[in-house]
């Protein structure tokens, strides 16, 4: 409207300015500059110029002289065990709870009666801790738990100290699915709730059968919410932390072995161990994937999920 | 196929093909014959006639709806599974909870488990006052920016509006991750790291007071609220600020509600940053306490540990009973944006 309202426009503006400059605006620019500086020095915060060693650094392997004369390489806990476990979770628990959820939230949408308490239900684990149940299913998992005592015959030792880093990794893909569901589920629902009847009676016209038509009719219908979800859990997957300290309260099964971390945990554990710079770098990495996978979700919702 | 004037025409052909090969010899059909004959009506498809068809129908989706309800209730174990666990675990006795054999209900009820997990080393009273202080300060100050930007965002107009907004937006897409090691350096050069309860309270608050998704919702919200309430209130002689506080955020309500919740209890279970910024054990927030708590080396008391997991977790079930409605739709808008 008019001009002279301007200033008072930023008034109203300015708390979230200076919140955003100060917390976000100006992290961002400053995790860059560190994770390009060589030789950064976290006490004085400075450091002695600009390459790639902090990234570097990251998937550096050692050289462990092995004591009689041979030597082994060993790899960074990143290389070892970061990448290979994110990768894991992102390929296991984000199919599995798009699947499972989108089960539940067809199921939910074709029923009347009790529809209330099951939507209550499937949402609760939405609204916990997840440090908290965490702490719950290691309890479950653990040698004297109920998984042990319910699947005996798979072997005991899921995730106590000295379990594999294979059967740890199980207990965590389960745990995530159940903490991922409520939110697959409700978005899925509303999804659901707004395809309109029509297409579902030209389904029946056509005597399409049910796995028929959720196949030609309900996916594609709802395939702009399977995509928002995919990349959202892409994204929430590659940042797994929470869930893994709730679980084994470390970074691994083993003492002294990192075998459940994550980029996310390395990232954490270095401003613990004040080498920020790696951190930064790391940090950087994992922005970058992140943003790919939004670039994506941009083109893709933008030319094919459109009906 | 279950039209019934389908069925009629379909039962009318029927009678007059029957007419016709009855009396193959006339040549005409009387059609008042046809109407009161009683005739059984039976029309096919393949082989099986319509009447038994809708029965195999009726009974397929009955079934179909046994199959679904019991694969819900299954996954709704499933569900609650670990809740349950929670519950009998935490009333139960080490030896119990220890046992190869594990029981689905407590042989002896254990209500001292409470008592002795909130005496020990989880120290409740603190926890919890740290964890209110911050968590309703912080979310007190994200409304106050969340209202003021969604208002200029919504209803004044200004140069780089668009601009500042997308830029705003734009923020959602990094993450946290990139933020918290600069941040950690930035509290720690203002001063707030440096061991006293309230440079503490600051850093796990000041950090969190704005939401770029919560502006964004109310925004959205704000919008929607007709523009001629805007008018009629400047013609009254009412300043933006008035109009503000006495007609968007009245109106705005539900979804103040919803932010002032999911709000809260993302500081009931933020733990990354109040692990960085809270080492002291007296400015812990629950869910830092909850976990360092209980986890001595080797043994680790398990009925203690559930009770105090199960004291973190029901108020947020029952924030989630009593406010359902706001909570579910906050998070659901929360996700269908863009």
């Amino acid at each position: 409207m008019e001009k002279k309202n301007d200033w008072r426009a930023w008034l109203y503006l300015a708390p979230v300015i200076i919140l955003l400059s100060v917390f976000t605006f100006y992290p961002l620019i400053s995790t860059i500059v560190i994770a390009f500086t060589s030789d950064y020095k976290y006490l004085t915060q400075s450091g002695s110029g600009f390459d790639i060693s902090n990234f570097a650094e990251i998937f550096a392997s050692k050289q462990v002289d092995n004591g009689d004369g041979t030597f082994s390489t060993v790899y960074s806990d990143v290389v070892k065990y970061a990448i290979p476990n994110t990768l894991i979770i992102v390929f296991v628990t984000v199919p599995l709870s798009i699947i499972v959820s989108l089960m539940i939230a067809v199921g939910l949408n074709s029923i009347k009666a009790f529809k209330k308490i099951f939507q209550t239900i499937f949402f609760m684990p939405y609204v916990t801790n997840a440090i908290a149940v965490g702490m719950v299913f290691a309890v479950i998992f653990n040698d004297n738990g109920l998984w042990n005592y319910v699947f005996r015959s798979m072997g005991t030792h899921w995730i106590d100290q000295g379990a594999p880093a294979s059967k740890a990794m199980v207990a965590l893909c389960i745990y995530s699915v159940w903490h991922a569901l409520p939110y697959k589920i409700l978005i899925f629902l509303s999804g659901l709730q707004n395809i309109d009847k029509q297409y579902y009676q030209a389904a029946s016209v056509d005597a399409a059968g049910k796995f028929k038509t959720f196949m030609n009719v309900t996916v594609p219908l709802l395939s702009p919410q399977i995509l928002y979800i995919m990349i959202t859990s892409f994204i929430g997957s590659f940042k797994e932390y929470s869930s893994i300290v709730g679980l084994f309260g470390g970074p691994g099964t083993l003492k002294n072995y990192r075998n459940m971390y994550t980029v996310v945990y390395y990232i954490y554990d270095s401003i613990a161990a004040k080498q920020v710079q790696v951190g930064c770098a790391a940090a950087v990495m994992l922005f970058i994937v992140i943003l790919i996978f939004t670039g994506i979700q941009f083109i893709v919702s933008s030319k094919r999920v459109h009906y | 196929m279950a039209n019934p004037v389908t069925k009629k025409l379909a039962s009318l052909w029927e009678k007059v093909d029957k007419k016709l090969s009855n009396q193959p010899s006339k040549g005409t059909i009387d059609t008042r014959d046809i109407e009161t004959e009683h005739l059984k009506l039976v029309i096919k498809e393949g082989t099986v006639s319509i009447d038994k068809l809708e029965k195999i129908q009726k009974v397929f989706k009955i079934l179909s709806l046994v199959l679904v309800y019991a694969f819900l209730v299954f996954m709704a174990l499933i569900v609650l599974l670990p809740f349950y666990w929670m519950i009998i675990t935490s009333l139960k006795t080490t030896t119990e909870i220890r046992a190869s054999t594990q029981t689905f209900w407590p042989k002896t009820v254990m209500w001292s488990n409470y008592a002795n997990a909130l005496s020990g080393n989880f120290n409740f009273p603190v926890y919890l006052r740290n964890t209110l202080v911050v968590g309703i300060v912080s979310t007190l100050g994200t409304l106050v920016t969340t209202i003021f930007a969604a208002f200029a965002f919504a209803r004044l107009n200004f140069k780089g509006k668009d601009l500042l907004f997308s830029l705003l937006l734009m923020t959602m897409m990094i993450p946290g991750e990139m933020m918290v090691i600069t941040n950690y350096i930035t509290v720690a050069n203002f001063g707030w790291l440096n061991g006293t309860l309230w440079g503490a309270y600051l850093a796990m608050i000041v950090p969190f007071w704005v939401s770029v998704l919560y502006i964004y919702l109310l925004r959205q919200n704000f919008k929607q609220i007709p523009n001629e309430l805007y008018l009629a209130a400047k013609v009254d002689g009412k300043s933006d600020w008035t109009y503000l506080w006495k007609v968007m955020v009245p109106l705005s309500s539900p979804t103040l509600i919803s932010i002032f919740i999911l709000k809260l209890m993302g500081a009931w279970n933020s733990y990354v940053w109040p692990n960085l910024v809270a080492d002291n054990p007296d400015f812990k927030l629950i869910t830092n306490g909850l976990r360092t708590a209980f986890s001595s080396e080797g043994n680790v008391e398990y009925g203690l540990q559930m009770a105090a997991t199960v004291v973190v977790t029901v108020p947020l079930l029952l924030l989630f009973i009593f406010f359902r409605k706001y909570i579910m739709r906050g998070v659901g808008r929360a996700g269908i944006k863009g």
